[in-house]
């Protein structure tokens, strides 16, 4: 039996200790926001924040984040700086097919959080999410709309 | 024959259509197949406005206000990021009066009703073919539901519907001051019989189409959400991993260690299907983990297995011996021997392309649930619903009536999720409800995804140039070579006569420069049936205008002529593509070539290009330079000319969008067969362009007024050629080979 504070919601779960967070979050807990793209830590789609760092769910053993405090794009809007995001996405109109950007948003709020004016230096190496319909331009557009108001 | 055209005549060639891996199932054993013959319809007389109207007045099928007001509309087309929704929307809205933001659209059923193409008689998404081929219909429609609103408004207030007008969302009496909301009449106007004539508005009242409407899905995609296939959830149901043969075509013969994999934890089951087997299980990690450890004796049935030896290279090999082969003609001006022959020189060039996955970022995925009525309902990524319909009721072997197709919106498109056999994981799922007795979620792993998607596929084409003696071209002759997606999946239908694949041969025919005398011609050699051939992004134009533009700048370079000036000098007889280089010009800041000093130290040049793609015309211009070996781009201005347009901040998006696929897939994208297998299956070896690599993408929109054309795609084929002529422009290396990756750059 795991205990998993995801959401700020504690829940006992039993599962092998070493299925990737990715999976119980969203077979055992439900939440299917946080998506599943590669597996391998690539692409970010499965981005979520474990205490408060950007982390690829798909490649941490669940064992590993028992304890910690885990937000997934569910809550994104009751973050401070993830609701700004969110509103800087809408604004940017960020999103086309829209599946890999549950990570995108994740990552950049860590971003923020972390660096409330980050350089474009800081950008490249925190958001290395790979978006396949290319919305990369308005993904920065959408974070500096989101620095700007920090 | 455009692949639009093939396409819709495929479908409508009244025969059945065969889409299997050419029997390759056919001696797999009772009950597993994988192939689906589609019976349809013959076309009904096409041409006429009526006619391709049929289903514009059905408002009850489509349209659902509520009393909300909200306006729930079911759209023909699904929605993959590229703002059909929102597009459909705006359309509808704009007869309707009703403020877009207003509708709730979801992806319609499978049915008659909504084949709004071809006269009426198909439906698929694709082709960048949506908004162009149903923009007449939805207007119709939305002045039909208005009219149907209006007249319901008049029996309520006992008034006559000329006294009566609409603003967004109601119907007002302005003498009165009286007005009442959609949602408030719908119902009654549902009960009316929808009016023929409705008028429609004047194009130059248009308030909403034309507009930058923000799209619908946004704020949900930034907030996970949407529910996309792979998230489907059903009661009841379990959860299957699959595992396809290490080559394609093997078949399993037996699941050695299957007794332990039904020991793991989770584990319901363990199965065999066409060229796969599969684990059900409790969880799909679960599932995969046990798929996994499967010890499987493959064995070929009928001889159709990838050979131990394929690869990339070896098919490149046989489509380069192919060519001094005659062709059938694609494309023919002029008398192409007699001006070759009075040549003064003769420039010639051989380009070649790789396989290209979709690299999607959803991964495939199916559910499948068998009811208590017989019916069964099936959830897919899909483009085409009754495609799908039809080959789940033969998966099941049920009548095509008793099947529900749900079409969620798509993780990634890009022509990914048309009917493909053996790439489709619905009747795996089908398969597996059937033999479980329990609904099934297929869900494909990023690996078995690339292992066996649809790819684009491996091009070659020859080109020769002939060169008078003032230095400009009499003669131009191109061939283009192998076999694209429409020869495997429609099969004569798609190929007219003489027999032409258009998804070849699109990009080096139907380019706009005028020659003395040109001939273009296709040389058929297949593929292996193992390798499955899709639809990507610009299908053929991806590769195709990559070669020819890239040979035009040869032509030019081998003749001292500016790129830019020698395409505006063979575009004399076209206004129109005069006018769309001058805007990319423009929108540049004036055309140079360079090498240029820019501010930042780097040394710059320029190249431009040019595409026709799916009914539009576009204009690229790229700045790159040079580093560690490898290109770094810039800058990409786009001047794209769709004729009419619906809107212009999707049309933005979408340019930059498919600027980037083009970018990315002639940077380092290709997929390698090593030994029969694909080698490429993830993204750490699959090379699809990061953030790091994403230029800035300029766009102008240019509305010429000609017929409209599409735009999710024409913003991809220009991008790889003026990439690939700034690259010559700086370094005076001349890329022939896709990707970029493959070659060195030279020290600017």
């Amino acid at each position: 039996m795991l205990e998993l504070n995801v959401n700020g919601t504690v829940h006992r779960i039993e599962v092998e200790g070493d299925t990737p967070l990715l999976w119980v979050l969203r077979e055992q807990i439900g939440l299917t926001g946080t998506k599943y793209g590669c597996g391998i830590a690539q692409c970010g789609a499965c981005t979520v924040l474990v205490d408060g760092e950007a982390t690829r769910s798909c490649s941490l053993p669940v064992e590993a984040a028992a304890g910690r405090a885990i937000t997934t794009i569910e809550a994104i809007e009751a973050h401070p700086v993830g609701a700004r995001v969110v509103a800087a996405w809408v604004e940017a109109q960020a999103p086309q097919c829209g599946y890999c950007q549950s990570g995108q948003v994740m990552a950049a709020t860590a971003l923020l959080a972390a660096t409330p004016k980050p350089t474009p230096a800081d950008i490249e190496a925190a958001m290395t999410n790979i978006c396949r319909c290319g919305t990369y331009n308005a993904v920065s557009r959408a974070i500096g709309i989101a620095a700007e108001r920090a | 024959m455009r692949i639009d055209e093939a396409i819709a005549a495929g479908l409508a060639a009244g025969r059945p259509v065969n889409l299997s891996r050419r029997g390759l199932f056919a001696a797999a054993g009772a009950g597993l197949f994988l192939g689906l013959a589609v019976p349809v319809r013959a076309p009904r007389a096409q041409g006429s406005a009526a006619a391709a109207l049929r289903h514009a007045t059905k408002v009850p099928a489509y349209l659902r206000i509520a009393p909300d007001g909200k306006i729930h509309l079911q759209n023909p087309f699904v929605e993959g990021g590229q703002g059909i929704d929102t597009a459909i929307a705006q359309i509808v809205a704009e007869e309707l009066d009703a403020d877009p933001a207003a509708f709730v659209v979801t992806c319609a059923p499978p049915g008659e009703d909504f084949r709004v193409m071809q006269g009426g008689n198909a439906r698929f998404t694709g082709g960048s073919f949506s908004v162009r081929s149903s923009f007449a219909h939805f207007r119709t429609l939305g002045a039909t539901a208005r009219a149907m609103l209006v007249e319901a408004a008049a029996a309520r207030l006992a008034l006559p519907a000329e006294a009566l007008a609409t603003e967004p969302g109601r119907v007002l009496h302005r003498e009165s001051g009286r007005a009442i909301p959609y949602g408030e009449l719908a119902e009654a106007a549902a009960a009316l019989a929808p009016p023929a004539n409705a008028p429609l508005r004047d194009p130059s009242a248009f308030r909403v189409i034309g507009a930058r409407v923000p799209r619908l899905d946004v704020r949900a995609k930034s907030t996970g959400k949407v529910a996309y296939a792979i998230d489907v959830k059903v009661e009841g149901m379990l959860l299957a991993a699959v595992m396809h043969a290490p080559r394609a075509g093997a078949q399993p013969a037996a699941v050695t260690n299957e007794d332990a994999l039904r020991a793991l934890p989770g584990v319901h089951s363990v199965h065999r299907l066409p060229g796969a087997v599969a684990v059900v299980a409790d969880t799909w990690w679960r599932a995969k983990k046990a798929v996994e450890r499967a010890q499987v004796a493959w064995q070929a049935l009928n001889g159709a297995v990838m050979a131990e030896d394929f690869a990339a290279a070896a098919m490149l090999g046989r489509l380069k011996a192919a060519a001094d082969t005659p062709g059938n003609t694609a494309e023919e001006a002029g008398d192409i021997r007699v001006a070759m022959a009075g040549a003064a020189r003769i420039i010639e060039a051989e380009y070649d392309a790789p396989y290209l996955a979709h690299a999607q970022m959803e991964p495939p995925s199916a559910t499948a649930r068998f009811n208590a009525d017989g019916t069964l309902d099936v959830w897919v990524p899909n483009q085409a619903p009754d495609l799908f319909q039809a080959s789940a009721a033969r998966a099941a072997q049920v009548e095509p009536a008793k099947v529900r197709i749900h079409s969620p919106p798509l993780g990634g498109f890009f022509g990914r999720h048309f009917a493909y056999g053996s790439a489709n994981a619905h009747p795996q799922a089908i398969l597996l409800a059937k033999a479980t007795g329990r609904p099934v979620k297929v869900i494909w792993s990023r690996e078995e995804e690339f292992a066996r998607d649809a790819y684009r596929p491996l091009a070659f084409a020859t080109f020769r140039a002939g060169i008078d003696v003032a230095g400009d071209v009499t003669a131009l002759q191109a061939a283009g070579y192998g076999e694209g997606p429409i020869t495997r999946h429609f099969g004569p239908a798609g190929l007219g006569n003489p027999p032409v694949d258009g998804s070849i041969m699109e990009g080096l025919s139907g380019k706009p420069y005028r020659f003395p005398a040109k001939r273009v011609e296709f040389v058929p050699v297949p593929h292996p049936p193992g390798v499955n051939l899709g639809f990507w992004r610009s299908v053929g134009h991806s590769m195709n205008d990559f070669f020819f533009e890239s040979f035009l700048d040869e032509i030019a370079a081998a003749t001292n002529k500016d790129p830019f000036a020698f395409r505006m000098g063979l575009l004399a007889h076209s206004e129109r593509h005069r006018a769309l280089l001058n805007a990319v010009a423009d929108l540049s800041g004036g055309w140079r070539r360079g090498p240029f000093g820019a501010p930042d130290g780097t040394r710059r040049a320029r190249g431009v290009a040019m595409a026709s793609p799916f009914g539009s015309e576009v204009a690229t211009i790229a700045e790159v330079s040079a580093k560690d070996g490898e290109v770094v781009v810039h800058d990409l201005w786009v001047a794209i000319d769709p004729g009419r347009i619906v809107n212009p901040r999707t049309i933005e998006e979408q340019v930059q969008s498919a600027a980037a696929i083009g970018l990315s897939s002639a940077l380092a994208e290709e997929v390698v067969f090593e030994r029969g297998e694909v080698a490429t299956r993830n993204f750490d070896t699959y090379q699809v362009m990061r953030r790091d690599r994403m230029p800035r993408v300029h766009v102008r929109i240019i509305e010429s007024g000609a017929p409209m054309g599409g735009v999710g795609e024409p913003g991809t084929p220009g991008v790889p050629p003026a990439v690939a002529n700034a690259i010559f422009a700086l370094t005076g290396q001349r890329m022939r080979s896709l990707p970029f990756s493959r070659t060195r750059l030279s020290d600017a």
